[in-house]
């Protein structure tokens, strides 16, 4: 283990700090963070970086493999573009968190912000997947093309409602779970509710094993739901928009 | 329901020519001509014409003619025959209007209104033929002062530049908009000149990675095939925020276009639309932009220009002040005859300014403010000769971007069809069959004979004007001069009347 002292550096020298230890350790620690962002940004190696404090926006962007744990919130655009690899966050995930995210999985204990999952894509076998324990903002899925949102609900006070408004508007691929009920008033134009089949439980069940792991919940307790399950009507929702 | 759409063109086929061999049946890519079976003859169908010229080019014995359909209307400078063929097709399909190209609508050409300068008797001309001309550019972030040591050293760390050989790039056309054909033919001139080529949104096909040092990245608002070995094989890498063709909209790469090899590089399973929304959702602001501005540095380890691109429109000049403060080192300025593969007519030919008056007001803005030499400008939409591009310098930029005029070095021929993926000519198409009309060879000879062309056009334009580099021309606008302009409009361009 490396221990990375990022108080007074800025997020370049982090950065570095960071390529450097990975040279000569698989476990880091970057403690007295605050706010810097770009945190490993297009990291390939398989190292395991643990976060103490508050990273800033884009952390893990364009991240190729790494592990990143935070333990405390995130900030915005946390994954943004990854292709492979986890972060978890323990505690708060910022707005779009997963834009464009095209591998890899985000593990988010807590809530997360606006157009979370935005533009997820999937390409063959390279799902990303977000799993969200409480929940989320508006426009969760947003002209989402592949991948797997959930959002678990765990830790919903009284009126608190698991998604917001707008849900799955523009999506054209891959599928949101959530673990309650939306309102219709909530969904998109571009989703409808299906019903769970067994090939979704198995989709979740990897997903929201680790997350159980990760965050000390009950797997059989989670998985009991009742999941909404919500896709897109199609793979071409604007189509029909033109003349030509 | 009844079309009230009769044909926009007519063909005639000279039927003492016409041998009825057929090859125009399989060449035109529209299904207009079609064999007669009973009769032994060719047949058209005219309604499908899009005057793409491909039969009458291909034809073997020069039997067929393409020509316009005078049929009257009464006349009427309200209601043209445009603006009633448009409510006839919208009645017909309740569809937003699609079209390709850019603005082709009869707006000022601003270009067509300006001529430059020549010495005469005093500080004479220079003759390119027989003495050097320099066009080498440099594009980047400048720094504020240089010092250089007594051995003639530069002692400053210069930011990330390109090089090249002459003002000129090739724009931003995806594999997608384009066929992987056209893509090679672009990427192998740009390598033989020593320019660049954009690759558009969408990634980089893996067979044009050998060209990855003359290509430029782009990162747009759906970040098709965006990974960090795409974004470091590049030269630089370029923000899209928008375009001349279609501001404020984002882009559709319809479904039925993701076939096996654009899904591997755009990296979205086979048939799925490939959505860009109009806005990237992590932007809202100068300070978001600045943000990805430098994630995209850090990615790329602080080795490449970072370039923005945004359309030309009414606040253009404050927009590109804050595209500066922002932290790019290119600005990538795309004026309303900007062209596309698919934009709603409607706004193509209705939003945006036109680039002379874009370049020459962000030009002085900078200047005004001291920043200019923060940043390099590259005006684009469009440059349709030599003359284009010195006047676009001459106004301020430090290069351009072609691209309409390069698709029609390819075989374009401008139907503004693109966006049916049938193009005759191989261009915007992903059919097999169409693509491979188009050798990328033969493609990239043609591109090089252009480039070259205007290269030696701007060199006798710079000898005409006593200048032996093209640093000399940039933004020298005492170089222009303003014919059938008003004030406002000379007081824009920074240019005095013709005669002053």
């Amino acid at each position: 283990m490396i221990i990375v002292d990022s108080r007074n550096l800025n997020f370049r020298e982090i950065n570095e700090q960071i390529k450097l230890a990975a040279q000569k350790s698989k476990y880091i620690n970057l403690i007295n963070v605050n706010g810097q962002r770009y945190i490993g940004t297009g990291l390939s190696s398989s190292v395991n970086i643990t976060i103490e404090g508050l990273p800033g926006n884009d952390l893990a962007a364009f991240l190729n493999g790494p592990r990143i744990t935070v333990n405390g919130n995130g900030q915005d655009a946390i994954a943004n573009t990854m292709n492979a690899g986890e972060v978890i966050i323990h505690g708060m995930a910022g707005d779009t968190a997963g834009y464009a995210m095209r591998g890899g999985s985000v593990y988010i204990s807590g809530n997360a912000g606006y157009r979370v999952g935005i533009h997820m894509k999937e390409y063959k076998s390279s799902i990303p997947a977000i799993i969200i324990g409480n929940k989320a903002g508006d426009f969760l899925g947003e002209y989402m093309a592949g991948g797997i949102v959930a959002v678990l609900g765990l830790n919903l006070g009284k009126g608190d409602s698991i998604v917001g408004n707008y849900c799955g508007t523009g999506m054209h691929g891959g599928v949101i779970y959530v673990r309650g009920h939306v309102g219709n008033h909530q969904l998109g134009a571009e989703v409808v509710r299906k019903e769970m089949k067994e090939n979704d439980y198995k989709k979740l069940e990897p997903l929201l094993r680790k997350f159980c792991s990760y965050f000390k919940n009950d797997y059989k307790d989670i998985v009991k739901g009742p999941f909404t399950k919500l896709v897109s009507v199609n793979k071409r929702p604007y189509g029909s928009l033109y003349a030509y | 329901m009844l079309s009230f759409l009769q044909p926009e063109f007519l063909i005639q086929r000279d039927k003492d020519r016409c041998n009825s061999c057929g090859l125009c049946v399989k060449q035109c890519s529209f299904e207009v001509h079609q064999h007669d079976k009973v009769k032994g003859t060719v047949l058209s169908d005219e309604t499908k014409c899009i005057c793409c010229h491909r039969c009458v080019t291909m034809c073997p014995t020069r039997a067929l003619s393409v020509r316009k359909n005078t049929l009257a209307f009464r006349r009427n400078s309200n209601w043209t025959v445009k603006a009633v063929r448009e409510i006839y097709k919208q009645a017909e399909t309740g569809g937003i209007l699609l079209s390709g190209m850019g603005n082709p609508e009869d707006y000022p050409i601003y270009w067509d209104r300006i001529v430059i300068n020549a010495s005469q008797v005093t500080n004479p001309p220079i003759d390119p033929l027989r003495e050097p001309m320099e066009l080498k550019t440099f594009l980047g972030r400048k720094p504020e002062r240089v010092d250089i040591d007594a051995n003639g050293n530069l002692q400053v760390k210069l930011p990330p530049q390109l090089e090249l050989e002459a003002p000129i790039l090739f724009s931003a056309m995806s594999f997608g908009s384009i066929s992987f054909n056209a893509c090679k033919a672009l990427a192998m001139a740009a390598a033989q000149l020593g320019i660049y080529y954009n690759a558009g949104e969408g990634g980089l096909h893996k067979d044009l990675y050998n060209y990855s040092r003359n290509t430029i990245a782009q990162v747009a608002s759906g970040r098709f095939g965006i990974n960090i070995e795409y974004l470091n094989a590049c030269s630089a890498v370029e923000i899209k925020m928008g375009q001349g063709a279609k501001p404020g909209i984002g882009g559709h790469l319809p479904g039925e276009k993701v076939n096996e090899e654009i899904s591997k590089t755009r990296m979205i399973p086979v048939g799925s639309d490939a959505l860009s929304p109009a806005p990237h959702h992590d932007i809202y602001s100068i300070e978001d932009l600045k943000q990805l501005i430098y994630l995209l540095r850090e990615t790329t380890g602080y080795a490449k220009p970072i370039a923005v691109k945004v359309a030309a429109v009414n606040n253009i000049s404050s927009i590109a002040s804050g595209i500066v403060r922002a932290g790019a080192d290119i600005i990538v300025i795309d004026g309303f005859r900007g062209g596309t593969g698919a934009a709603p007519t409607r706004i193509r030919d209705n939003v945006g300014i036109p680039i002379e008056m874009a370049v020459a007001s962000v030009d002085t803005r900078l200047k005004n403010e001291g920043i200019r030499s923060q940043v390099s400008i590259i005006a684009s939409g469009s440059m349709r000769n030599s003359a284009d591009i010195i006047k676009a310098i001459a106004l301020g930029a430090d290069a351009v971007y072609i691209a309409t005029g390069a698709l029609i070095a390819l075989g374009c021929h401008v139907c503004q069809k693109c966006y049916t993926g049938k193009c005759s000519w191989g261009i915007a198409t992903q059919n097999p069959d169409l693509v491979k009309r188009l050798n990328p060879d033969i493609g990239s000879k043609r591109l090089i004979n252009l480039i070259t062309a205007w290269i030696n056009e701007i060199k006798e334009f710079l000898g005409g004007m006593g200048i032996n580099s093209i640093d000399s021309l940039r933004g020298n606008r005492d170089m222009l001069r303003g014919i059938g302009l008003n004030q406002k409009e000379l007081d824009i361009l920074g240019i005095k009347a013709a005669g002053e």
